[in-house]
């Protein structure tokens, strides 16, 4: 039973993977990622992490694919021109790809951690729930968890500044009719 | 499942990101492209979690969802600005800083 999760959610977040990087139109790419956000949310339930998958889902799945879709529309879709800047990119880039893929392969592979060829220890109940990572969050961690926040709203605001409309600026570019 | 079968799955969907990375050139799908990488170190993370019975990977997983989230942020903010200054959405064209 598990390895037809397994499958199913590897098949979903390679399939979802790849059709982000294949499609040419931007609004699919962003559809496909939510495809592979929410297939790698079922792997992680597999990895009895529960609190992850719900957060996968709520915040990846979510909100942040909320912001990409509306980039994407506000952008609209843009054409990638077909001249390359270094001759056979195209060819060249899925070939380190997978180059990249075959030498982590046999590093995985290859490496002498005998606890990766297990299912991995029986772990207690309430393993990876809400009320255990929180209070790893709120006691071990919790240096990690303020850094994290702090950074959260230093990019909050960065975004209003960045994205923020320049009426100065504006006003003095010359306008071009799109 | 072997952990290892997660960990080589975690192999090959940051191989296809950094591929996407490589291949494309609108800003907005390297982007796409940089959370398909982020995504497969979480799961690296998660399955090292697991193998060991420990749960200080799912915290580490946790912070690396909210530094994904400002880098969206940011980088999203970089494109919308971009774009309303009508500079062209390509990376090989957004080579200066100089606004």
């Amino acid at each position: 039973m598990k390895e037809v999760a397994f499958f199913a959610g590897a098949i979903g977040a390679l399939g979802g993977a790849i059709a982000v990087i294949a499609l040419r139109n931007a609004f699919y790419s962003v559809l496909a990622l939510i495809v592979h956000l929410i297939s790698l949310a079922g792997l992680f339930l597999l990895l009895q992490g529960e609190f992850i998958a719900a957060a996968q889902i709520v915040v990846y799945a979510g909100a942040v694919m909320v912001l990409y879709v509306f980039v994407a529309a506000y952008v609209g879709n843009v054409d990638e021109p077909l001249w390359e800047p270094i001759p056979g990119q195209r060819f060249i880039a899925p070939l380190l790809g997978i180059a990249l893929f075959v030498e982590l392969a046999i590093a995985i592979t290859g490496s002498s951690l005998q606890a990766i060829d297990t299912q991995g220890p029986t772990v207690e109940l309430g393993f990876g729930s809400p009320s255990a990572i929180g209070k790893l969050l709120l006691e071990r961690f919790l240096i990690a968890f303020e850094a994290a926040s702090l950074l959260l709203l230093v990019a909050a605001v960065g975004a209003v500044v960045l994205a923020g409309r320049h009426r100065a600026a504006d006003a003095s570019a010359p306008r071009e009719t799109a | 499942m072997d952990i290892t079968w997660y960990l080589v799955l975690s192999a090959l969907l940051f191989a296809v990101g950094v591929s996407g990375v490589l291949l494309r050139r609108s800003p907005l799908v390297i982007l796409l492209c940089l959370e398909l990488m982020l995504n497969a170190g979480n799961l690296a993370l998660l399955a090292f979690s697991r193998s060991l019975g420990n749960q200080d990977g799912q915290v580490f997983a946790l912070i690396v969802m909210v530094i994904a989230a400002c880098e969206v942020v940011v980088g999203l903010g970089i494109i919308v600005a971009a774009y309303r200054r009508r500079i062209p959405l390509n990376v090989d064209d957004l080579r200066s800083l100089r606004g």
